[in-house]
């Protein structure tokens, strides 16, 4: 599990540690959506796109 | 940015994803338990050139450094990003699930209406509009309840049953202070009678390979499981099957969510074909593995 904080509220929030690239991981305390993202190895988050005007089917 | 996993030295495929959901997982588990070499790739960090293009190669094995393999299926959640990058992997030769045209069509549902109608496919009765005056005096003299649909959009989103001329021109007036262009093209569909419910089939290349009934969630009209419908199975009689296979092919084929309306009079209706289909609802009620389904569809595909 890999321990990395929130960009918005600064929560920790634990990942596990075989997550995949581009999952999605949510902070229980402010709502933010992040993806994982991994750089040299180590588990980093990006802010997750917002939903669109064409996402869906 | 690619997440990989080699299993094996068989076929390669790429599952095209700009976000994550379970069924894109799934194709990787299924097609990595099926021996071949899956990855996921992450749309957002792809980037192409014209440099690769027209030499008569497949140039597929170097797009920027990432080798995408010998197929990609193609699962953005975002229509247009997913259409353009299809549109790149073809120049490149690099086979596509599904392909330009049948993303171009069913992304959009005036696109998608008229090719079912060239194809002779039941459809309810819908209408293509081009400025706000003649789309309100249109659902003046067609009546109410009719049915508004944005042409490009998903998950029900702004799909709105009209219920009078108040309500329409509420709703062109909205629509035309957007800035989007397609904003101002109307589509309205005749409301359907119709149980609670619609019917989802897949279809994956030639065969319906499964099909749920949706119910709409409590307090809803809208049937899509996005939208907290539930699913059950559905049997597929031949004339269910006949109306996927048709409509999935008016489309140009491929991997298909094919939603159909069972109207009291006329029977089943195809309203919408989908291009890059969801199926964990029916997954989730389905004996059908439909992931495996699909990826063994993708490397059909190659092999022809």
């Amino acid at each position: 599990m890999a321990k990395v904080r929130c960009l918005e509220c600064d929560r920790e929030l634990n990942v596990p540690s075989d997550a995949i690239e581009g999952e999605i991981v949510t902070c229980p305390d402010c709502g933010a959506n992040y993806e994982v993202a991994r750089s040299n190895g180590r588990i980093e988050l990006r802010p997750a796109e917002s939903v669109g005007e064409d996402w869906g089917e | 940015m690619v997440s990989s996993s080699m299993t094996s030295n068989g076929a390669s495929l790429s599952i095209v994803f700009d976000r994550l959901r379970w069924e894109e997982k799934e194709l990787l588990e299924k097609a990595l338990r099926l021996g071949y070499n899956a990855r996921l790739v992450d749309a957002k960090d792809l980037v192409f050139s014209t440099s690769g293009i027209g030499k008569g190669t497949r140039a597929g094995s170097a797009i920027d450094g990432m080798n995408l393999g010998d197929v990609v299926i193609q699962r953005c959640i975002s229509h247009y990003r997913g259409l353009y990058i299809t549109a790149c992997l073809e120049s490149l030769a690099i086979p596509t699930i599904n392909g330009y045209g049948v993303a171009e069509t069913c992304g959009n549902k005036l696109l998608c209406s008229l090719a079912l109608a060239r194809h002779n496919v039941p459809t309810p009765s819908t209408y293509f509009i081009f400025s706000a005056e003649k789309a309100i005096e249109m659902a003046n003299n067609l009546g109410y309840p009719i049915v508004f649909k944005p042409i490009v959009g998903s998950w029900g989103r702004l799909v709105i049953p009209v219920k009078d001329r108040e309500m329409m021109e509420s709703i062109v007036e909205m629509r035309e202070e957007m800035p989007n262009p397609l904003s101002k093209i109307y589509y309205l569909q005749e409301y359907v009678r119709r149980p609670p419910r619609d019917i989802r089939a897949i279809v994956v290349g030639d065969r319906v390979i499964t099909a749920v009934y949706r119910y709409a969630a409590e307090g809803e009209w809208k049937t899509n499981i996005a939208r907290g419908g539930k699913a059950e199975p559905c049997k597929i009689t031949k004339e269910l099957e006949d109306i996927c296979l048709r409509a999935a092919e008016a489309v140009g084929g491929g991997v298909l969510g094919i939603d159909i309306m069972e109207d009291e009079a006329r029977g089943l209706l195809v309203h919408e074909v989908n291009n890059t289909v969801e199926f964990r609802g029916a997954a989730s009620v389905s004996s059908v593995d439909i992931a495996h389904e699909i990826v063994s569809y993708a490397m059909r595909v190659v092999r022809a």
